[in-house]
């Protein structure tokens, strides 16, 4: 039998070969990927574009500029640190590819900050099976620290639990009496946020819980269901775009109840950005959220970024995703410069696991052996005529038990460029 | 019997390619197995009986779904390998039976209805993953399969994925060629041409047609395993209608109802929007950036209607021009581009273009 189906499929898959005659898939080369004589490649996966992107893409760009920052002053251990940023469009199946590509084909030392709990999640036993250090996942699931299971995976946010019990905390302190409601994100995000705020105020006091889809761009039913349920303080589990649209909806509906934002979606100039420089500061005006970062407008690390936004990121807005991208990257940069001379991956984790990176936050980094989880406290901020800053009061937060405890953040040295440990 | 041996020696060929692959390359050759499998199930709906289905890019979630769900049950309880196989009866059983009530509505709906009723289907996989067990937006996970001890030293956890990606979607196409080119093809073709002049030679359309949505909806579903076995992930995603139209872009590229096009269009289809993104990355950032994403649709657009004016046939129809007055001179009457070989018993005049 002599058909054209045969040759055909012969000959497309020879076509598939021909596409990349490049390189045996045979494992085993011994030198430390990423790494060479002056350059450390990291890679990261970020919404760029998509759903997710107006709220989150200014991320990378910060992170970007400061590293450009750290390679003008001679780098890391002499080594420029090149950062390749993929767009995934917050959609895990692009993740996978472009992870994918991350670790292959450019062969990058180590993932650093990939962004989002569903987008993460799906490369997370991937990574793990490859030993590729994972750091500094940028979403708050509790997934991120389980040293046993993945061993090579750190968490950066504050994680959901401890956001949701200490914005629940600060509520109850402030108005003992007030019904208090939820509207989270049906994924890890909003179900954190939801046993934090439970932990604190009990199952049964949270009048109405809603949640929404990042798919369905439409939040009226469930604002209309918490005013029906007469919520005084609203407690959201939201990212940025959509707390923007649950206090726009709620507006237009004539109601204006307290609004608590978790840092994910708390960040005040990003969310001036949707609702308009005019409106936001009347909007938002009280709205409380947390932070562990530097965020007071005269702190010196604040300072020291808006210096490098100007000159490494063309003077983008400065908003809380500037701070937190610059942030990640001196942590990272601080980390590098612990794993030694010649950083081996291993030597990246251990530098870690040390417990002697300080980071930048207002509270102490937790990292351990045992412990991959970042900040286990957070600072409450409010917004007053436009101005988000912290409050004073800071939280600690351990198995569900919230504690005030003191801030104590790190002092900034030597430009904010991490000096190899003496 | 020539026909598992053909099978098997395409199926060593391919195996023997991912050798001279890089690994992401073969994690490109491991998605394009299974968005193969799922174009050859969809070229042969289409371009035997005539049914449009935008909504493959669901089956093939089904069938996801279906082996992520069951490998991931049997991963607690047994090995790896029998959860694998656990794995792929349920993706062929969920995609089956989502196939079949697809089909049973397909055997009353007429062309533009029944692309819409499929439409729809993609349209509601988003909310069906929310308000259905199946993990939202995060999707579901699916165990991964290591390489075994014996090759771990040979080969990476690519190429194995892509071994296993090639091996199911063998194991998907094989049986619809054989059903192509038997009976059941003849009978396809017949509803095709005429459906009343189908129903007084004794065929009833009905079962005929609601049969090959089935035919068509399984190796979908086993191609959406074999993404779940690279990707250790099913989620709504990946299967936007986006994917869904690109699948028939596939189809229509390879040329309809042929196999061989079936495997051109859908590398084509994985190939295509890697290479635009990696072209966009060479020019500026900000050009490169507006351009990223909208490319690869101007692109495909453009190539479709370039295909279609040129070959209506499709590419596969092209290789077949090139090579028929060389190689077989003694072929007897021309087979319409995209058809099936003569067999002795087909008659030759049947036409894909409906």
């Amino acid at each position: 039998m002599h058909t054209p189906t045969g040759t055909t499929v012969v000959a497309a898959l020879t076509a598939a070969a021909l596409l990349g005659l490049v390189a045996c898939s045979t494992p085993g080369e011994d030198d430390t990927p990423g790494v060479t004589d002056d350059t450390v490649t990291i890679g990261t996966h970020q919404p760029l574009t998509g759903p997710a992107a107006a709220g989150y893409s200014t991320i990378s760009a910060a992170t970007a500029a400061y590293f450009a920052y750290v390679n003008d002053n001679g780098g890391i251990h002499g080594r420029d640190i090149e950062y390749i940023v993929k767009d995934d469009a917050y959609d895990p199946a692009n993740t996978q590819t472009a992870v994918r590509q991350l670790v292959t084909e450019d062969r990058v030392f180590a993932i650093v900050n990939g962004l989002g709990t569903p987008t993460h999640a799906s490369v997370l036993d991937y990574l793990d099976e490859q030993e590729v250090p994972d750091l500094f996942v940028s979403s708050g699931s509790l997934t991120w620290n389980q040293p046993g299971v993945y061993p090579n995976t750190f968490a950066f946010n504050a994680d959901y639990v401890t956001e949701g019990a200490a914005l629940a905390q600060y509520a109850i302190e402030q108005r003992p009496d007030a019904t208090i409601c939820v509207l989270g994100q049906d994924d890890d995000y909003g179900e954190g946020v939801l046993e934090g705020v439970e932990a604190v105020v009990g199952g049964n006091e949270i009048a109405e819980i809603q949640t929404y889809s990042t798919a369905n761009e439409d939040l009226t039913a469930q604002i209309g269901a918490m005013m029906e349920a007469g919520c005084e303080v609203n407690i959201l589990a939201t990212i940025n775009g959509f707390t923007a649209m649950a206090v726009g909806t709620a507006a237009a509906l004539d109601w204006f109840p307290q609004w608590y934002v978790s840092s994910s979606g708390g960040d005040y100039p990003t969310l001036a950005g949707y609702l308009g420089e005019d409106t936001a500061p009347l909007l938002l005006q009280g709205m409380v959220s947390v932070n562990y970062l530097p965020f007071s407008p005269d702190d010196d690390w604040v300072e020291l970024f808006h210096r490098i936004n100007e000159e490494y990121n063309d003077g983008a807005p400065f908003t809380g995703n500037t701070v937190f991208g610059m942030s990640v990257g001196y942590l990272f940069a601080e980390a590098l410069a612990a794993a030694g001379e010649d950083p081996t991956r291993e030597s990246l984790v251990a530098a870690i696991e040390s417990g002697d990176l300080l980071g930048n936050g207002i509270v102490p980094l937790s990292y351990g052996e045992d412990d991959h989880a970042a900040y286990r406290g957070v600072g409450i901020t409010t917004v007053d005529d436009g101005v988000q800053d912290y409050v004073g009061t800071t939280y600690s937060v351990a198995a569900g038990q919230v504690t005030t405890v003191e801030a104590e953040p790190v002092p900034l040295e030597h430009e904010g460029i991490p000096q190899p440990p003496q | 019997m020539r026909l598992t041996l053909r099978a098997a020696a395409i199926t060593l060929a391919a195996i023997a390619a991912t050798f001279g692959l890089d690994p992401f390359r073969n994690y490109q050759l491991a998605t394009a197995a299974g968005v193969f499998a799922a174009v050859a199930g969809l070229t042969v709906l289409i371009g035997l009986t005539g049914q449009l289905s935008l909504g493959h890019a669901v089956l093939m979630a089904a069938g996801g779904y279906g082996y992520a769900a069951a490998a991931t049950a049997t991963a607690d309880v047994a090995p790896l390998p029998v959860a694998l196989l656990a794995g792929l009866i349920g993706a062929a059983l969920t995609a089956g039976i989502l196939g079949l009530l697809l089909g049973l509505a397909a055997a009353r709906l007429h062309g533009p209805y029944l692309a819409g009723l499929t439409l729809a289907l993609v349209i509601a996989l988003p909310s069906a993953a929310n308000v259905l067990p199946l993990g939202g937006e995060q999707g579901r996970s699916a165990p991964l399969l290591p390489v075994p001890e014996a090759l771990s030293s040979l080969i990476a956890i690519e190429q194995w994925h892509a071994w296993l990606a090639i091996v199911i979607s063998a194991a998907a196409v094989t049986p619809l060629v054989a059903l192509r080119s038997g009976r059941h093809g003849l009978r396809m073709r017949a509803v095709l041409d005429d459906e009343t002049a189908a129903r007084l030679s004794g065929v009833n359309p009905g079962p005929v047609k609601t049969g090959a949505f089935v035919a068509g909806a399984i190796p979908a579903g086993l191609g959406g395993a074999a993404l779940a076995v690279a990707t250790q992930q099913v989620a709504p995603g990946g299967y936007g209608i986006a994917f869904s139209l690109l699948l028939v872009v596939a189809a229509v590229l390879g040329g309809l109802g042929s196999i061989g096009g079936a495997a051109i269009g859908s590398v084509l289809v994985v190939a295509l929007p890697w290479l635009i993104d990696t072209a966009a990355e060479a020019v500026p950032a900000d050009l490169g950036r507006r351009l990223d994403g909208n490319l690869a649709v101007l692109l495909f657009g453009a190539v479709v209607i370039a295909v279609t004016l040129a070959r209506p046939e499709g590419i596969a129809g092209l290789l077949t021009g090139l090579r028929r007055p060389k190689t077989a001179p003694s072929e007897p009457a021309p087979t319409p581009p995209g058809e099936a070989p003569p067999s002795n018993d087909s008659k030759p005049s049947t036409n894909t273009e409906r």
